[in-house]
């Protein structure tokens, strides 16, 4: 067992870990937020991303002990628990962008990370190839595609507002 | 047509749990003091299993038991079953051999469960696996269908002559060899409809667990039919009377039927609960569920299709060997049969069909229903015979299909069924005006320009949903009904529970179930709530398959509705002080016809509970209409999907640049549902047709066994999807619902490849369509070059 202190959603966490626990187990297992899920075991399906100091990361391909000192971000802390829902979630419903939900924690995730490496204005094209590493059964991609770039825009939208205040 | 009501786009109730992360699937939900269970499972196709010596094992830390098929048998826990009786031509009933949740006396195929270690954790039931030592004797494998009923193939079941299950048949051979001698012209086509696997995006998972001192078992299970699990581990395997197990399908991610099957894996997680005195979990891996969750389709086929001299098709037959694989799973014996031959006739007024099927035992994971289940395999079939046809008679394919649609309704076809209603002119003629079908003789002279060959492929499918009259399919063998039930609990404030026999696991009824309760009742959706997956708050239902639940599952509800209307006036009645008769009840009020009196929603709904204005012997107090809801047909959604794609004769790879779906699913309850089910349904047909292949080599291995090797349609594989619909209204059911889900994957693998085999000029080419066989096909056809039109 091995100790690992990190910030999740927020709050500091210390954590005694057995050393092969990925950082998806340490979520799910020992933070109790099943909201990250695993969808494989060969890193392809994008179920388990999460942000990790602000980039999408995979959770079940990293082990809890290389997270020292990192700030994660799962998809519980995307919006508070009693709050408006972020764009990107709002958009998710708006557009239909989900139906069995399995996938979509992952996919929100890596939106809100292609919306910071990519910008607003999010194309079908690029949308749809930064989409490689995250796998839907469900839904066929067509609706997570308009949602995404639904969101990229309200996203910005929002974050013109502040500027502008 | 209100905001919320049937035909509305209502965005889901549902969506917030997931988008927040919030959902309870099975693997989120944790027992106090919960074991862990790992499979070991065999890595030999075809194996006598020696010895089990689980000693070190056994004392390894955490371990609370290790325990294999012995203990299983002498627990007397029964075996898993069919539940669907196929008899053979020569009225023999099929060969269903004897399937234990353990293997006993040998494994047969890789991934059979032979042994369970129960564990405090997860990671040291791994461990402890590793350590059991089992002594295999390794025998010959097969895993070909084909290759499985010749003599020198190794028997798999003693009940099995030949590993043949079943010699099944449908139609008049008599009338079809004579159709066929009088033709004018025969296509023929042999082809492999490829073998799948389902890869739902959440994983298998159960937790059993037993209460010592009620003897009441309950399991948490990823299951789209919590009651018909209940049933067949109870009475069937014996685990406990039904009364006494509890079944619960918390928020499910995904299934597409491979949930549907009952595996040994939830009976073990019940029996191992029970060993240990713990509650066990079990969920699978990813690469485990390649080897452990029922695949796909699997058929080998011959087909002809006999034309007169106008280009009428006069006759059609199959012969067809399914892979049912390693043992019959729940429905393996239908897929092949009544849910494929039965569709033979596809939008078409084929006067005589005869279709053979042998089903096959191999060594390979067991076979049974995914998305589609049978009307894939014969829409490809019908789709590519008639495409083919068209080439080999100088017709236009969408003129060879207007000439042989049918136009007169009530349809009965030669293989059982008879379509009530439809317009198969209108869904063509809709669906080549927005895929500009006319124009594409000039888009493919463009991109012959560019270096590529451009396709265009249709296929008009037909599929049999709304699963099923119960009559109908205990005469051909089911071992249960297929009705559907629905209770609606009004509460004394108004609000409404809906508690429905159907189960959601991706297909938002908890929005469409509550659509058609506002629409009726002319309340405010967001009170009504939609519960589904528990057996101990749901009376019987059969579940959520085979595009089912709106046509089925939402006609049960219509029929509880109509009773709560009545009720509610007769309640009404009293407060008003007048006669039933004149009780009017709309967008949510009753009013006394011809007055200005009237009574709100929810002052009756009190009113009936607090029961001070009628009698109670006159008028029962209370709320609350249950009914059950037996379908008098299938319903018959069609429709034609046109696909057109772009080769690159350098690489062989295929590029789908449009998509043009038109559907016919009669009423719609929420077209943004309908719509998201076709998307999803389309891009799993082409996943069959272009990527995905599950591939067994000789010795029975699995060779695709994880994502790396089994390709999964991703998001830049498809351009944007043009969807609409026709309406044609189903005469059969209150709602005139025909089903949505299972139409994409229907259609789409025939209209790829129609589209391929058109770009490149050959038919030589099977499912999936890789650049390498596609290159491959070019080459060997000598038709390297583009040519302009």
């Amino acid at each position: 067992m091995a100790a690992v202190s990190l910030t999740v959603n927020g709050k500091s966490v210390t954590a005694d870990v057995d050393p092969r626990t990925l950082l998806v187990q340490l979520l799910r297992e020992h933070l109790r937020l099943t909201g990250t899920h695993v969808g494989c075991d060969t890193s392809q399906c994008g179920a388990c991303v999460v942000l990790v100091n602000g980039k999408a990361v995979k959770s079940c391909t990293v082990l809890a002990l290389q997270l020292e000192g990192a700030d994660v971000l799962s998809i519980e802390g995307l919006a508070p628990a009693d709050g408006p829902l972020h764009p990107m979630q709002e958009a998710f419903r708006e557009n239909h962008g989900l139906q069995c939900g399995y996938c979509t924690p992952g996919m929100i995730l890596t939106a809100v990370d292609m919306v910071r490496r990519k910008g607003h204005e999010l194309d079908d094209h690029t949308i749809r190839e930064e989409l490689e590493g995250n796998l839907c059964r469900c839904t066929g991609y067509h609706n997570i595609v308009k949602a995404i770039a639904a969101g990229a825009r309200a996203m910005g939208s929002g974050a013109a507002k502040r500027a502008a205040e | 047509m209100s905001a919320t009501g049937i035909g509305a786009a209502v965005r889901r109730k549902e969506d917030h749990r997931f988008v927040t992360g919030m959902g309870h699937y099975t693997d989120d939900i944790n027992r106090p003091g919960q074991a862990y269970a790992y499979f070991i499972r065999s890595p030999h196709a075809h194996a006598t299993i020696k010895s089990i010596d689980a000693k070190a094992a056994s004392t390894m830390a955490g371990v609370l038991a290790v325990l294999t098929g012995a203990e299983l048998a002498a627990d007397k826990i029964g075996n898993l079953i069919c539940g669907w009786m196929i008899h053979s031509k020569d009225g023999s009933p099929m060969k269903m051999a004897p399937h234990p949740a353990l293997a006993s006396g040998k494994a047969c195929y890789v991934g059979d469960p032979v042994a369970v270690v129960i564990a405090q954790t997860l990671a040291q039931a791994r461990d402890a696996a590793e350590k059991v030592k089992i002594d295999y004797g390794v025998l010959p494998a097969v895993s070909d269908p084909a290759a499985a009923q010749k003599r020198d193939a190794p028997r798999i079941h003693d009940v099995a002559p030949h590993n043949t299950i079943y010699q099944w048949h449908l139609g008049d051979a008599k009338a079809v060899e004579a159709a066929f001698k009088a033709a004018k012209h025969v296509t023929k086509l042999d082809l492999v409809n490829n073998r799948l696997v389902p890869n739902a995006m959440e994983p298998r998972a159960a937790i059993g667990e037993y209460d010592t001192g009620s003897g009441a078992f309950t399991l948490w299970n990823t299951t789209q039919n919590p009651h018909v699990a209940r049933l067949v581990i109870a009475a069937f395997v014996g685990m406990a009377p039904e009364h006494k197990l509890r079944v619960i399908a918390p928020d499910v991610g995904g299934g597409f039927g491979s949930k549907i099957f009952i595996y040994p894996e939830e009976v073990v997680a019940l029996w191992a609960a029970k060993r240990v005195g713990r509650p066990v979990k079990w969920v699978s891996e990813r690469s485990e569920a390649f080897i452990a969750d029922a695949h796909g389709r699997d058929h080998v086929t011959h087909a002809e299709m006999a034309f007169d001299a106008d280009g009428k098709i006069i006759g059609l037959r199959a012969k067809t060997i399914a892979n049912l694989g390693a043992y019959m799973s729940t429905f393996s014996s239908s897929v092949p049969t009544y849910l494929y031959a039965t569709l033979l006739s596809g939008q078409y007024a084929i006067p005589q069909i005869y279709c053979e099927v042998d089903a096959v035992y191999t060594n390979t994971v067991p076979v049974d229903a995914y998305r589609g289940a049978g009307r894939p395999e014969a829409t490809f079939v019908v789709e590519r015979l008639v495409e083919i046809g068209a080439r080999e008679l100088g017709k236009d394919p969408a003129d060879l299909r207007h000439k042989n649609f049918i136009r007169s309704f009530p349809h009965q076809t030669p293989v059982i069924m008879t379509y009530d209603t439809g317009d198969y002119d209108a869904s063509l003629k809709k669906a080549m005006e927005l895929a500009d079908y006319k124009g594409f003789a000039k888009r493919k002279r463009e991109s012959a320009r560019h270096g590529k060959l451009r396709g265009i492929g249709l296929s008009t499918y037909i599929e049999a949903c709304g699963i099923a009259p119960s009559q109908a399919v205990g005469s051909l063998g089911a071992g249960v009904g297929l009705w559907e039930s629905a209770e609606v609990r009004v509460n004394p404030t108004g609000s409404v529970e809906v508690l429905t026999g159907s189960h959601a696991h991706g297909q938002g009824h908890e929005t469409t179930f509550a659509q058609l309760v506002s629409d009726r009742l002319g309340i405010p959706i967001e009170n009504i709530s939609v519960v589904h997956g528990d057996t101990d708050k749901v009376q019987f239902g059969m579940g959520t398959y085979g595009s089912r639940s709106a046509a089925v599952g939402m006609s049960a509800l219509a029929k509880a509705l109509d009773k709560i209307e009545a009720k509610a006036k007769k309640v009404a009645s009293h407060m008003l002080e007048a006669a039933e008769a004149d009780i009017e009840f709309k967008d949510g009020k009753f009013s006394v016809a011809g007055t200005d009196k009237s009574a709100a929603w929810g002052d009756v709904t009190l009113n009936a509970y607090i029961a001070h204005k009628f009698s109670g012997q006159e008028l029962e107090p209370g709320l609350k209409e249950g009914a059950f809801y037996d379908p008098t047909n299938f319903t018959f959604p069609a429709g034609c999907h046109i696909c057109e794609v772009e080769v690159d004769p350098q690489t062989g790879n295929t590029e789908i640049v449009a998509w043009t779906a038109v559907d016919d699913f009669g009423v719609l309850i929420n077209p943004m549902i309908v719509e998201g089910q076709v998307h999803g349904g389309i891009v799993q047909g082409v996943g069959q047709a272009l990527y995905e292949r599950a591939v067994y080599d000789k010795d029975g291995q699995l060779v695709t066994g994880s994502f790396m090797d089994y390709c999964m349609p991703r998001a830049d594989h498809l351009p944007v999807l043009k969807v609409e619909t026709t309406l044609t209204k189903c005469p059969s059911n209150p709602l005139g619902i025909k089903g949505c889900g299972e139409a994409g994957a229907i259609a789409a693998p025939a209209a790829v490849i129609n589209a391929i085999t058109d770009a490149i000029g050959t038919e030589a080419i099977a499912m999936p369509a890789t650049p390498a066989a596609v290159w491959t096909a070019l080459q060997t056809s000598g038709r390297s070059m583009p040519h302009a039109a």
